[in-house]
């Protein structure tokens, strides 16, 4: 390959659950300050996709680049601009919400070293800092591993089903997030059953089991 | 702020010594188990202090072979179904070394209340003075090569809904050899056999399992978390 694009790009890529082939020959680029919303039905390999991109899981044919190198490869430095959030809260119920950010700072090292409490206080958990995660509410869990994007330097966010059990004035202030993200020539893959209306954004979409990305905006 | 390999590697032994401190229940439960069953034995088999004192180096040890092996569970099980596990490995840092944090950390609430409990222990079973010391060495140099081996099995293990039964097939063979150069150990001082043969032999296990164990685990839970 010539130039080595920036961004993300996937060179067919597929992968299989058993027998069962959930995509393949997968391809695509995703450049800096774009939105990556990935749909399907249920099944239909949307998490698998985004643990391929996490580096979590292999995909059983092609690979993987980030700005042109493979991301298992530690030039790439792909996991220092990494912020993956799956399924699970991934984070400890029995730790107070700051105990499990000052964690997460030491595995990924953070923007600011003082922005914790900060953090929280913007994702509305002012006065929550030193109860035990066990005692926050669904949604008050889910603010806790989101207030690490306001933490994180990562250039590319994957997020699976970040808006599941939090409030209207939550997602408002997820979307808003994304937006500076991308506007600061961040990327986001993302999944979700709802819409995702973020206003001024390069958003694309990837519908599964097409194998090509159509462009919303 | 530049978040660097030490720091990750002490925060996450602070973290797990902590979340073990609020499940200090369920931590006594290896403890107590390696207790009861040495304490058993004179009750089962005869309170004669010549048996006892033969058997002893071999019960205490299977005890806490048993007892080690119960509480492997509680090394990645959680972090894997809270989805932690998953971010350690997301990590930028090498995970083999993140790996031993958490080993180290698992050692010094099973292993090394065990060898401060042998003394105790060693008494019950009329072991006298010097084997008691030689008992606590052999843990001392084989109770973290239970952790260290028993933690490849665990990482293999954890994404099997029960895997316990599995998990013992594929550990215990591997702890065998500690057993018997350990057992063997207090006995041949007891004896007033040389020793250093089975010191030299401990001491080479337990180099060899914190060179390769935390690449393995790292590996096998890589492989697990796909």
């Amino acid at each position: 390959m010539g130039e080595s694009p920036s961004g993300l790009s996937v060179n067919s890529i597929s992968c299989t659950r058993g027998y069962r082939e959930l995509f393949s020959e997968l391809n695509f680029l995703l450049e800096p300050g774009h939105i990556l919303r990935v749909e399907g039905k249920n099944g239909s390999g949307k998490t698998s996709l985004l643990r391929i991109l996490a580096g979590l899981a292999q995909p059983v044919d092609g690979q993987v680049l980030w700005n042109g190198q493979d991301i298992k490869s530690p030039e790439a430095c792909y996991f220092q601009n990494l912020f993956y959030l799956g399924h699970k809260p991934g984070i400890k119920y029995e730790l107070t919400p700051v105990e499990n950010l000052c964690m997460a700072r030491s595995l990924f090292g953070f923007a600011r070293d003082n922005g914790i409490e900060d953090a929280l206080y913007q994702v509305g958990l002012y006065g929550f800092e030193d109860i035990p995660c066990a005692f926050l509410s669904a949604g008050q869990k889910r603010r806790v591993a989101l207030a690490q994007l306001l933490l994180t330097r990562a250039k590319l966010w994957i997020l699976d089903e970040p808006y599941t059990s939090l409030d209207v004035v939550a997602i408002a202030f997820l979307e808003g997030l994304f937006k500076k993200h991308v506007h600061n020539g961040g990327s986001l893959i993302i999944t979700s059953h709802q819409p995702v209306e973020i206003a001024d954004c390069q958003l694309r979409r990837l519908a599964l089991p097409a194998t090509q990305l159509e462009e919303v905006h | 702020m530049e978040t660097t390999l030490s720091s990750a590697f002490w925060a996450l032994l602070k973290r797990d010594l902590m979340l073990a401190y609020r499940h200090r229940n369920e931590l006594l439960n290896p403890l107590f188990f390696f207790i009861l069953v040495v304490m058993l034995f004179p009750l089962g088999t005869t309170p004669e202090k010549q048996l006892l004192m033969t058997m002893a180096p071999g019960v205490i040890w299977v005890a806490a072979l048993l007892a080690s092996m119960l509480s492997l569970d509680t090394l990645f099980r959680a972090d894997y179904e809270d989805g932690t596990l998953e971010q350690i490995l997301l990590s930028p840092h090498p995970l083999p070394v993140l790996v031993l944090a958490k080993i180290i950390g698992h050692w010094l609430v099973t292993g090394f209340p065990m060898i401060l409990l042998a003394p105790l222990l060693g008494v019950f079973m009329y072991l006298p003075g010097e084997g008691i010391v030689t008992l606590m060495l052999t843990l001392i140099l084989g109770t973290p090569v239970l952790s260290l081996v028993g933690a490849i099995g665990m990482a293999l293990t954890v994404g099997l809904h029960r895997g316990g039964m599995l998990l013992s097939l594929l550990v215990l063979p591997l702890y065998i050899p500690v057993l018997i150069f350990s057992a063997n150990t207090v006995g041949a001082d007891m004896a007033d056999m040389t020793i250093k043969g089975q010191l030299y032999f401990l001491s080479a296990m337990l180099v060899l399992a914190i060179t390769l164990a935390p690449v393995a685990t790292a590996a096998a839970l890589r492989i697990s978390l796909e």
